[in-house]
């Protein structure tokens, strides 16, 4: 067993994890942080993304220990208490989503596309979250939810 | 009262209410479930697709530390009967684990019961299996002979179904081929062709999974699952666990997408509630993605001979559809019934004066077939609107001008087709004319004919649909073909309604609530959407066949009249008025004319439930329900228009525009109704363009992840261009049709028709999907398809 001290969500959180233990296990089943989901073992789907000291990583493809004194943000810290991320909101107003399993990956993964292109065009959206599966939608919505969060719809 | 009146939400594009959860986090799918002192379950699978077990030691397992027990195919057939089969054919014995012989590479064969996850796939992988290896079954028509070998002794020929016939002059009588030898042989022109529907991998994006917790000291079971109709699967859980149906409840939490491939119910899920109902303890099984493309079910999967027979003038006089079924190793719940949806719909949108179809199916070694989005539709689709592609080509038609001298007209709805259907409403011709007016058709031949002219390969694709929906009535559905809602107007005078269509991303929450503030004249802020429970929602039957607003809705708005009329009874009765002189409006129910004189839904619900006194006749309370059985389906229809380009030196495909007409009748919320047609057109595009479950020679899956798999990613769609028209049904009393499988029809065949279209210079008549680019490539070459 490894101990680990990594930031969640604003949050230092101290605990000991199995070397072999993934982010994304630790973060769910030790964290309860259910947000961030499990779509494959591959690292092709994306539903596990999250930002590592404010990088989108595939929380699948990283154990625990290697995000030891990182600061990981998943799904669950992206709205204030009262508002929101605009990402969110672009979601919501633009129907982009239906099972809303890929969601919170996909959500995350634009997050980090809009921090490195704030106005991105629609062929960038489309190649920035080809890294994410959503088997519901076809993407457009999702393309849409983006563009009205960066301000474009 | 000066509040204005609320506006009608049926018919508004209003975002939906299920998303705030599942935009932050806070959703509950199954994986996130735990329970006190919750055991985990892993299973063995089998690595060979045919072969009788020589041996399991499952010793290592139970010496790792973590392990509670380990059980064999043997050991779990003591505990649950063997796995249930919707359909009346015979059926081989079909056991949740392998007990002496597998027959499909993932089949389990053990399964372990562990402390811990990682524990429980550890010990998993410790069990060793040996096998005598059988030669494995792969290719359908190689089977039909018998060879390499039989698959399940008691079918010959490894035949599930041999060549069972539909269509003109077949009927309880026999057999009689006149009418459709007479269109073959006045014929002008006759139009043959073997086309593949390939098989395809349905990915929910979750996975399936089960919770299961049986209690022992109440004697009952409560169930999670990852499920579509999770009334059927309380039915079947208790069948097969020697347990009432009113000892088991059954739970669909959140559901991360089904298509169809979480109508049946698993073998992992009665091993979860047995091992449970063994144990006395919780236990839960999530799985893997690589297993999820052996353990789940596949779809498609239907070799289609085609023989069309037509005059010069294009007037199609016969057809004639021999279907072969892979359907892999076990018929599972649907398995069988699916190449018979594919039999019911060969007519498509077209009057033919005869039409004859056989369905065999055949066992493989494959994983089990099933219903995916579509779900035999399709294929129909997909051989029809082909063959219709090519008799243009050949007869140098417009494609559209053949379907134009083939269709249905409108005043010939109902109409009763050839394969025993009847199509409720349709005008095929207006959904054709929205689509090419929208595409600008004739512009799009001259666009085509200008890139040809600069070498460039761009062609134009074309497919109708109509597809079986609203599924449908009781005569047709083992499950029953109703559904099922309860309403209640609380005593604070909000509304819970129940539904039987349990959601897996329809939005049923937002359409329902929509529906049922317009028929209340209440915010839809007080109204719940309760589904997914049976402790709950005391009946239903589920969400397939595209069947959640024709039958579930139509439910919801019956139940709704009921627990209006009884409202209104005891608002009279405060009111000192008439029933039918009273208006529901604006939270309020009021003597028309008069809103400040009426009473809100909280101060008639205080009297319905403490009625002092109460009125005559009157029992308290506002409750009702209501089971709405269709009297029949519904038949969406629509038409796909694809551009789409070939690389010439490479051969790579790209689409380069997508117009959709759609008509599924009356719609209550366009938005969602958007989103579940760009869903649809993905599918079907992905099956066009990049998809296939390809197994080897050797029976393994060889696209067994979704490194190898090709998953469409949004870089590989172009922005659809949708409309729709709307053509109500009788069916049900809201005209709805249904949607969520209409993408999947019209885009696969147009997509195809497009590719052949931009390769015709190479003498090209068709072309199998997927379009591979090194297929396309060869074509280019002067090779073959």
């Amino acid at each position: 067993m490894a101990q680990v001290s990594i930031t969640v969500n604003g949050r230092l959180r101290k605990a000991s994890v199995e070397s072999r233990t993934l982010l994304v296990f630790f973060l769910r089943e030790q964290l309860f942080l259910t947000g961030t989901h499990v779509g494959c073992d591959t690292s092709q789907c994306g539903a596990c993304t999250v930002l590592v000291d404010g990088r989108t990583a595939k929380a699948c493809t990283m154990f625990a220990v290697q995000a030891d004194g990182s600061t990981v943000t998943t799904i669950e810290g992206l709205a204030t208490e009262a508002t929101l991320h605009p990402l969110q909101q672009g979601f919501w107003e633009e129907h982009g989503l239906q099972c809303g399993f890929c969601t919170p990956g996909m959500i995350m993964a634009a997050v980090g596309l809009l921090q490195d292109n704030p106005k991105p065009s629609e062929r960038e959206i489309r190649e920035g979250i080809s890294g994410n599966f959503c088997r519901c939608t076809g993407y457009q919505h999702i393309v849409n939810a983006i563009q009205h969060a960066a301000g474009g719809r | 009262m000066t509040s204005p009146v609320l506006p009608k939400l049926v018919g508004q594009r209003i975002r939906r209410r299920e998303d705030p959860r599942l935009i932050q986090g806070r959703a509950t799918y199954v994986d996130d479930i735990k329970l006190p002192g919750m055991l985990h379950l892993a299973f063995k699978r089998s690595d060979i697709p045919h072969g009788r077990i020589r041996s399991i030691d499952v010793s290592a397992a139970l010496a790792m530390e973590g392990v509670e027990t380990v059980f064999t195919g043997a050991q779990i057939a003591e505990l649950v009967a063997p796995m249930p089969i919707g359909t009346a054919w015979p059926s081989p014995e079909h056991r949740a684990v392998a007990v002496d012989v597998v027959r499909y590479a993932g089949e389990p064969v053990a399964v372990v019961v562990a402390r811990d996850r990682y524990v429980a796939r550890d010990a998993a992988d410790a069990i060793a299996v040996s096998y005598d290896p059988l030669p494995a079954v792969v290719d359908p028509e190689l089977a039909m002979t018998g060879q390499p070998a039989v698959i399940h002794p008691a079918f010959r020929n490894n035949l599930a179904l041999d060549g069972l016939p539909g269509g003109t002059g077949v009927s309880a009588a026999g057999v009689d081929d006149s009418a459709i030898d007479k269109a073959f042989a006045d014929a002008d022109v006759i139009i043959s062709q073997r086309m593949v529907n390939h098989r395809l991998v349905p990915n929910a994006m979750e996975t399936r999974g089960v919770v299961a917790h049986y209690e022992p000291g109440k004697g009952t079971m409560t169930i999670w699952g990852s499920t579509q109709n999770p009334h059927v699967m309380r039915s079947i859980i208790a069948a097969m666990n020697g347990l009432g149906q009113d000892q088991v409840r059954a739970i669909a939490p959140e559901v991360g997408g089904g298509f169809g491939a979480k109508i049946n119910v698993y073998g992992e899920d009665f091993v979860a509630a047995a091992v449970s109902k063994q144990l006395g303890m919780p236990v839960k099984w999530i799985e893997d993605r690589s297993e999820a493309f052996v353990a789940t079910s596949h779809g498609r999967d239907i070799i289609g001979y085609v023989d069309l027979a037509a005059t010069h003038e294009g007037k199609v006089l016969g057809i004639k559809l021999r279907l072969v079924a892979d359907i892999g190793a076990y018929n599972l719940l649907f398995t069988a019934m699916i190449p018979t949806l594919t039999m019911l719909m060969a007519n498509a949108t077209y009057d033919i004066p005869a039409i004859r179809v056989t369905v065999t199916e055949v066992f493989t070694n494959k994983t089990p077939t099933d219903a995916y989005r579509g779900a035999g539709r399709p294929e129909a689709t997909y051989f029809v609107e082909r063959a219709f592609d090519m008799l243009a080509r050949q007869l140098k038609m417009d494609p559209a001008d053949v379907r134009r001298k083939n269709f249905i007209q409108p005043d010939q709805f109902p109409y009763a087709t050839q394969m025993g259907a009847v199509y409720d409403s349709g005008d095929y011709e207006k959904a054709l004319d929205r689509a090419l007016k929208n595409a600008n058709w004739d512009e799009l031949k001259q666009q085509r004919d200008a890139a040809k002219r600069e070498g460039r390969l761009v062609g134009l694709g074309l497919a109708m649909y109509v597809e079986v929906c609203g599924l449908g009535p009781s005569a047709i559905l083992p499950t029953g073909g109703w559904e099922h809602s309860q309403i209640t107007v609380e005593r604070d005078g909000r509304i819970s309604a129940t539904t039987g269509a349990s959601p897996h991303g329809q939005g049923n929450e937002t359409t329902f609530a929509q529906m049922l503030a317009d028929q209340f004249g209440v915010p839809i802020e007080h109204i719940t959407i309760l589904h997914g429970d049976t402790a709950i929602v005391k009946q239903g039957v589920g969400t397939f066949g595209s069947r959640s607003q024709a039958v579930g809705g139509t439910a919801l708005h019956l139940a709704g009249g009921k627990v209006k009329t009884k409202m209104a009874k005891f608002a009279a009765a405060m009111l000192e008025a008439a029933e039918e002189d009273l208006v529901f409006e604006n939270g309020r129910v009021f003597v028309k004319g008069a809103p400040a004189s009426g009473k809100s839904f909280a101060e008639v619900s205080a009297f319905a439930y403490v009625p002092v006194p109460l009125p005559p006749g009157l029992e308290p309370g506002l409750s009702e329900e209501a089971f709405f059985e269709p009297t029949n389906n519904t038949y969406p229809f629509g038409c796909h228009i694809s551009m789409l380009e070939v690389d010439r030196e490479t051969g790579e495909p790209t689409l380069l525009k997508l117009v959709a007409v759609d008509d599924a009748g009356h719609l209550i919320n366009p938005l969602i109704v958007e989103g579940q047609i760009h869903g649809g057109l993905a599918q079907g595009i992905g099956q066009a363009m990049i998809e296939e479950a390809v197994y080897n020679s050797e029976g393994q899956l060889v696209t067994g992840s979704f490194m190898d798999y090709a998953m469409p990613r949004a870089t590989d769609f172009p922005r659809f261009e949708l409309d729709s028209t709307v053509t109500p049904t009788p069916s049900n009393p809201l005209g709805a049709k249904g949607v969520g499988e209409a993408g999947t029809l019209g885009s696969t065949p147009s997509i195809v028709s497009a590719a052949v279209d931009a390769l015709s210079e190479f003498g090209v008549t068709h072309i199998d999907m997927m379009l591979r680019p090194e297929k396309l490539w060869r074509i280019i070459q002067g090779g073959r398809a």
